[in-house]
């Protein structure tokens, strides 16, 4: 059985792929279903959901379409999630090889420094970062890294541990392969299948920080962020829980199809790993 | 004891280094921040240049990055993390001020993912691939990614706004002169709704890992043989299967504290809670570098002394591990 079919028989990875195929679609109609500007002033403020056909989920504090927002929303989660892990996951898996491939006094410098990162709460480094270099798209993407690629850092280093003492890493030696060459071209593509396994669990965190930043204030002013939205909602949050509830629940429903894709991948693959 | 005390003392040799590594780098990081304290003071005070200048001789801010390096190391060493601009006050004092509030904010939130997230894993692991097993599986994967501000903001509506049961912020009732028990009984009313919104998300993770450590343990030899003793099923599960179960569970505890820390900043501005977070929010707001910095070094400090206790009890708990065992 191939790992697709049995990925398609887990009816909790079919759901996972179902969320996610609905935010991919919606990020990317956004622009075609609603191509002006979604921070302009669509009609009245504060119309409440399911009263005009042309704006189904009503209006915020200052009259913007929140099915606009809420579609633009799932482009900058997605963009966010997705560059931040990946990554995190690329300079954790070289960070990762690089320790545990070298040994010694280079294994050291690297996990001490992975230490750091991890002792320092992965939000308050994102905060000061993003209040640092100030919020734009790229800077969120690389303070949520900073806190998020020691997981695969620490992953890839014990694979490499295990690897570097294989027959065919021995053999590259004896032919005279550059150390570096060998890290990279023999042991690291090796060790990579257990930290991409971590994948789901990087971009649904990403996710989540990017929101909570925005939340804070400190996502990019000029994009629509579900977080911002709930802030937004904040505001009016006695007369239009509505406001904050909604892109609330966008968000949970995306995470929670990172996680369940995520597992099916990891259980239909791992069993074929386990088959052969 | 003495296999605690090696433990102890080798992890606060390592702990140094790393530490040094967070001075050193969140240093040079806010470093990099466009305008320093002297501007932030500006902004709010007024002053001309020739002010400007004064300040920035008298704060040291006109020596070079590596002279100011060493002497915050120096005053560091003396526990002295320098003055903040926008409290006027030392940086010490201010965080030690609102540090109580968010220790009792994470312990409580821990105590309750921890004590409810293992009981409900226990419970959904007792019968492998049962009803209850795949509901509470499901139902905590869903728990899992609520994003904790929302959670605390869908509360909020529910139990402050709608049925005003509880109170919407705060850490306690302002200008009540209330006293012993009765102060304590507020704050604990005040501290439901953040407890709730920061622990469930860890609940989750706890009930997880308990039920798969679990699933793992039920297929192990000695469960097999307390089954051949003809132990009651309540005992096996109990006794064998959640106890071995349990030891990850430890090392979690002090893994996750780092990410509480992280998500406590955005409960303490949710429910307007004075602790660390929130300062750590007004600070970002402030643009006051020296105190950001401040509150950074005391998290990782706190991490670390949380880490250390929990590998201390982990010690305690598994006779397998000796000091040699628990490696950074």
């Amino acid at each position: 059985m191939s790992a697709l079919s049995r990925f398609l028989r887990t009816p909790e990875a079919v759901a996972g792929a179902f969320l996610l195929a609905a935010l991919f679609a919606m990020a990317l109609s956004a622009p075609l279903l609603f191509p002006g500007d979604p921070q302009a002033i669509a009609g009245p403020a504060l119309l409440p959901p399911f009263q005009a056909w042309s704006l189904p989920l009503g209006t915020d504090r200052l009259g913007r379409d929140v099915l606009a927002e809420l579609f633009h929303g799932a482009r900058t989660s997605l963009a966010v999630g997705l560059a931040a892990a990946a990554a995190a996951l690329a300079v954790g898996a070289v960070i990762g090889t690089l320790a545990g491939f070298a040994g010694g006094l280079v294994d050291e410098v690297l996990m001490r420094i992975t230490d750091a990162f991890q002792t320092v709460p992965a939000f308050l480094l994102a905060l000061a970062f993003v209040s640092v270099v100030g919020p734009s798209l790229g800077v969120v993407v690389v303070a949520i890294a900073l806190g998020t690629w020691t997981g695969p850092a620490r992953v890839a280093r014990a694979e490499v541990l295990s690897i570097r003492e294989r027959d065919y890493v021995a053999s590259a030696r004896a032919v005279g392969m550059h150390p570096l060459a060998i890290a990279f071209r023999e042991v690291l593509p090796n060790a990579l299948p257990p930290v991409l396994a971590l994948s789901s669990v990087i971009v649904a965190a990403a996710i989540l920080t990017e929101a909570a930043l925005s939340f804070l204030g400190l996502g990019d002013p000029n994009r629509v962020t579900w977080g911002g939205m709930i802030a937004e909602g904040r505001t009016v949050l006695r007369t239009a829980p509505f406001l904050s509830v909604v892109p609330g629940i966008a968000l949970v429903l995306t995470v929670l199809g990172v996680y369940l894709a995520g597992e099916g991948i990891v259980e239909a693959t791992a069993v074929r790993r386990g088959l052969s | 004891m003495n296999r605690a005390l090696t433990l102890i003392r080798r992890r606060l040799v390592g702990s140094i280094f790393v530490l040094l590594i967070v001075v050193i780098g969140t240093f040079l990081l806010l470093e990099a921040a466009p305008g320093d304290a002297v501007d932030a003071y500006i902004v709010s005070t007024g002053g001309d240049a020739g002010m400007i200048e004064l300040l920035r001789h008298r704060w040291g801010l006109d020596q070079s990055e590596l002279t100011r390096l060493a002497s915050y190391l120096w005053a560091l060493l003396h526990l002295d993390l320098g003055q903040s601009v926008t409290f006027s006050r030392p940086i010490r004092d201010v965080i030690l001020e609102r540090l109580p509030n968010t220790l009792l904010l994470m312990v409580s939130a821990t105590a309750l993912s921890f004590g409810l997230g293992s009981a409900l894993g226990i419970y959904a692991g007792a019968r492998p691939g049962s009803f209850r097993d795949r509901f509470l599986s499901i139902g905590s994967l869903a728990l899992y990614a609520v994003p904790g501000f929302w959670l605390g903001l869908v509360l909020i509506v529910i139990f402050a706004v709608d049925l005003r049961w509880l109170p919407i912020g705060g850490i306690e009732t302002l200008a009540s002169d209330k006293t012993g028990l009765a102060r304590a009984a507020d704050i604990a009313v005040h501290l439901v709704l953040p407890v709730s919104a920061l622990g469930f998300i860890y609940l989750a993770l706890y009930l997880r890992m308990m039920r798969a450590g679990m699933a793992e343990a039920w297929r192990q030899d000695f469960v097999l043989a307390a089954r051949a003793r003809g132990l009651s099923r309540r005992r096996i599960v109990l006794a064998h299967v959640a106890r071995n179960a349990l030891l990850p569970l430890v090392t979690m505890l002090g893994l996750q504290s780092a990410q509480m820390l992280g998500g406590s900043v955005v409960i303490e501005s949710v429910f307007s809670v004075p602790g660390l977070g929130r300062l750590a929010q007004e600070a970002v707001a402030a643009r006051d570098t020296p105190l950001l910095l401040g509150i950074i070094l005391v998290s990782a400090v706190l991490v670390i002394l949380i880490n250390l206790l929990v590998d201390i009890a982990y010690a305690f708990l598994d006779p397998r591990v000796g000091a040699s065992g628990v490696d950074a």
